[in-house]
This record gives C-alpha cells, sequence and structure tokens, in this order.
C-alpha cells in the first residue's frame, strides 16, 4: 500500500486495507463501546468496519464521548 | 406527593435539571455531583480519540455509577457549520445509541453565540434524520418559534453567555418564549447560581440545563443539590401561580381592632 491517510486531522502512511484492520492496530475492536467512526465525512457503523476499504487520500475520524455541557 | 414528569418526544423525565459533566475538579466530584444532582440527563461532548493510549470511557464510567438512571445528552458543541453538526450528531449516535442531540452551532469562537441560520438548517436535516433535536439558541421568540416548526422536540434558549454565570439576562423574552412555544422550553446557559435556576422555572421554563455553576463552584456536589432545591422550588412557585405585584403597601393583618384607637 502506498500514499497517505488522514487520520483525526493528521497524516499518516496509508498501512491497513480496511478501517477494521487500522483500528485492531490501535486496540479498537468492533463493538468497542463509545468509540464511532466516519470515512471522508459518512459514519461507518461498526458491524460494516470489515468491509470497509481505506484508499490513499481517505480521511478517517475516529471518535469518543468526553465530560461535555 | 404528585409526579410532575417532564415528557421531551415521549420520554418521562423525573428531573428538570440536566447537568453537564465537564470542568469538575476530578471525576469522583463530577459523578457525586451528578448524584446530588438527582438529574437524570447528562450531557457530553464528542471529540477526536487520543490514539496514543488507553483512557477510561466516560461512558463506562457513567454506566457503572448510575445504570440506565442517567441518560446521556450528546452534544455538538464547537461545531461551526450544520455540516460539522450533523456528522458530530451522527457519529455520537452511533457511538452511544442515542439519538438526542444538544444541537449548537456556534458563530463565533469568543461569544459562543449560536448561529441561527446555521442552526436552522442542522436541525431540519437531523430531524429529517431521525433524531429528537434539542436545539441550543437565542433568547428569540421567532427563532424558538422557527425551531419548533422544523420538529425540534424542545428549544433551549440562553440565559447568558455560555459559561458567564451572567444570571437570565432578558427574563422577559424568556417568559415571552416559554407563553408562546409549542415545545418544551430548557433554559440553557448563563446560569450562575441556585436563584437564577428557580428564576428559570418561575418563569415557565420546562427544565434548565446548567454545567459550569456546579462544576466551578467551590463545593461542586452541594452546589449541585442546591440547583437540584432550586428547580424543584421554581417549578412549585410557577404551577402554584405567584401573587400579583402591587406598587404600595398592603397590610397583611386585619386593619379592625387596633389597640388605641
Amino acid at each position: 500500500m502506498n500514499g497517505t491517510i488522514r487520520i483525526n486531522g493528521r497524516d499518516e502512511d496509508l498501512a491497513a486495507d480496511t478501517v477494521a484492520a487500522l483500528l485492531a492496530g490501535r486496540g479498537i475492536v468492533p463493538g468497542t463501546r463509545g468509540v464511532a467512526v466516519a470515512l471522508n465525512g459518512a459514519v461507518v457503523p461498526s458491524r460494516h468496519w470489515d468491509q470497509t476499504p481505506l484508499s490513499a487520500g481517505d480521511a478517517l475520524e475516529i471518535i469518543r464521548p468526553v465530560q461535555g455541557g | 406527593m404528585h409526579t410532575d414528569t417532564l415528557t421531551i418526544a415521549g420520554r418521562g423525565l423525573g428531573s428538570r435539571l440536566f447537568l453537564g459533566t465537564a470542568g469538575y475538579p476530578n471525576q469522583q466530584v463530577m459523578l457525586d455531583a451528578l448524584e446530588a444532582s438527582g438529574s437524570e440527563l447528562a450531557t457530553v461532548a464528542i471529540r477526536r480519540i487520543s490514539l496514543d493510549g488507553y483512557s477510561e470511557s466516560l461512558t463506562d464510567v457513567l454506566a457503572s455509577r448510575f445504570g440506565g438512571r442517567v441518560g446521556l445528552l450528546p452534544n455538538t458543541a464547537g461545531c461551526l457549520t450544520a455540516r460539522e453538526a450533523v456528522l458530530t450528531a451522527q457519529l455520537a449516535r452511533e457511538a452511544l445509541g442515542v439519538d438526542w442531540i444538544k444541537l449548537e452551532v456556534i458563530g463565533d469562537r469568543e461569544l459562543l453565540y449560536p448561529d441561527v441560520e446555521e442552526l436552522l438548517r442542522a436541525t431540519e436535516e437531523l430531524v429529517a434524520d431521525g433524531f429528537t433535536v434539542l436545539p441550543y439558541c437565542n433568547d428569540d421568540p421567532v427563532t424558538c418559534r422557527k425551531l419548533a416548526d422544523l420538529g425540534a422536540a424542545a428549544v433551549m434558549p440562553l440565559g447568558a453567555f455560555i459559561g458567564s454565570g451572567l444570571g437570565i439576562r432578558n427574563p422577559h423574552a424568556i417568559e415571552t418564549i416559554c407563553a408562546r412555544s409549542p415545545v418544551p422550553v430548557v433554559l440553557d446557559a448563563g446560569i450562575g447560581t441556585a436563584s437564577d435556576a428557580a428564576l428559570a422555572m418561575e418563569l415557565g421554563c420546562a427544565a434548565v440545563l446548567l454545567n459550569t455553576a456546579v462544576s466551578k463552584a467551590r463545593d461542586p456536589v452541594r452546589m449541585a443539590a442546591a440547583m437540584r432545591d432550586a428547580v424543584a422550588a421554581g417549578r412549585g412557585a410557577h404551577l402554584a401561580g405567584r401573587m400579583p405585584k402591587r406598587a404600595f403597601a398592603e397590610p397583611s393583618s386585619p386593619q379592625l381592632g387596633l389597640i388605641g384607637t
């Protein structure tokens, strides 16, 4: 795989071929409570993580709830 | 005592105080304050995850302390456009399994004042997407009516700038909104102390949402309990109906039988 992917606003080398593989490399497995993902501005439900391919130039947002008002 | 349940979008809430979870001295104080407040709805923000290391999940912490007693109300705090707010709401729904959203679309990062145009657009989109939308908005009866017309489940006008603690700067506007709104009115932002919360309820608000007044009090847990009591007192006074105001004195004691006359 070549190219970069933007993860939470930071460019990184693309080293995973699916959303699931990328998240697993960071200790996040489907079913992890309170984590959600958007790829290029669209939410990817966790049941689709393993079928969602990543390409160079993609932008991924990985979020969780934090204390807020 | 009779029950006085607040119903929003078909969901009954026994407490009319919604409490934010940010800015407490530590997590234990936050949890104890939430308990003391009696609130059944706690706001949370949605942020990019830190990929550098594990940290305990807020949802797990809240669930282990309160189980299902305290529901989560995710917000879109910090969003500047309808597009950002809609995506944040959709991510919140996916992360939490909650389709309620405190919709904030900010037009000015220093004042944290709502951007009405973007707020209306985001409300329309999120309602169409099946959300229960609770928009934080100006203390403006026209904006509140437009939001309700678009399908907002409640409207949440500001009492004063977020985090200012300045109280309700335009009580007549809030009272007018309450009198005319077809949906519950939640006073959001500006509450500084218990009397502000009581006033909001006396003016006819269905509930109060606050955070900093508790989290930055010298004793947040005690202030949370004070807010719980203030909301209940203000609600009671509103339902009881206050006496008419008079410009002059009116003696309470009988005028007949005065000694020495």
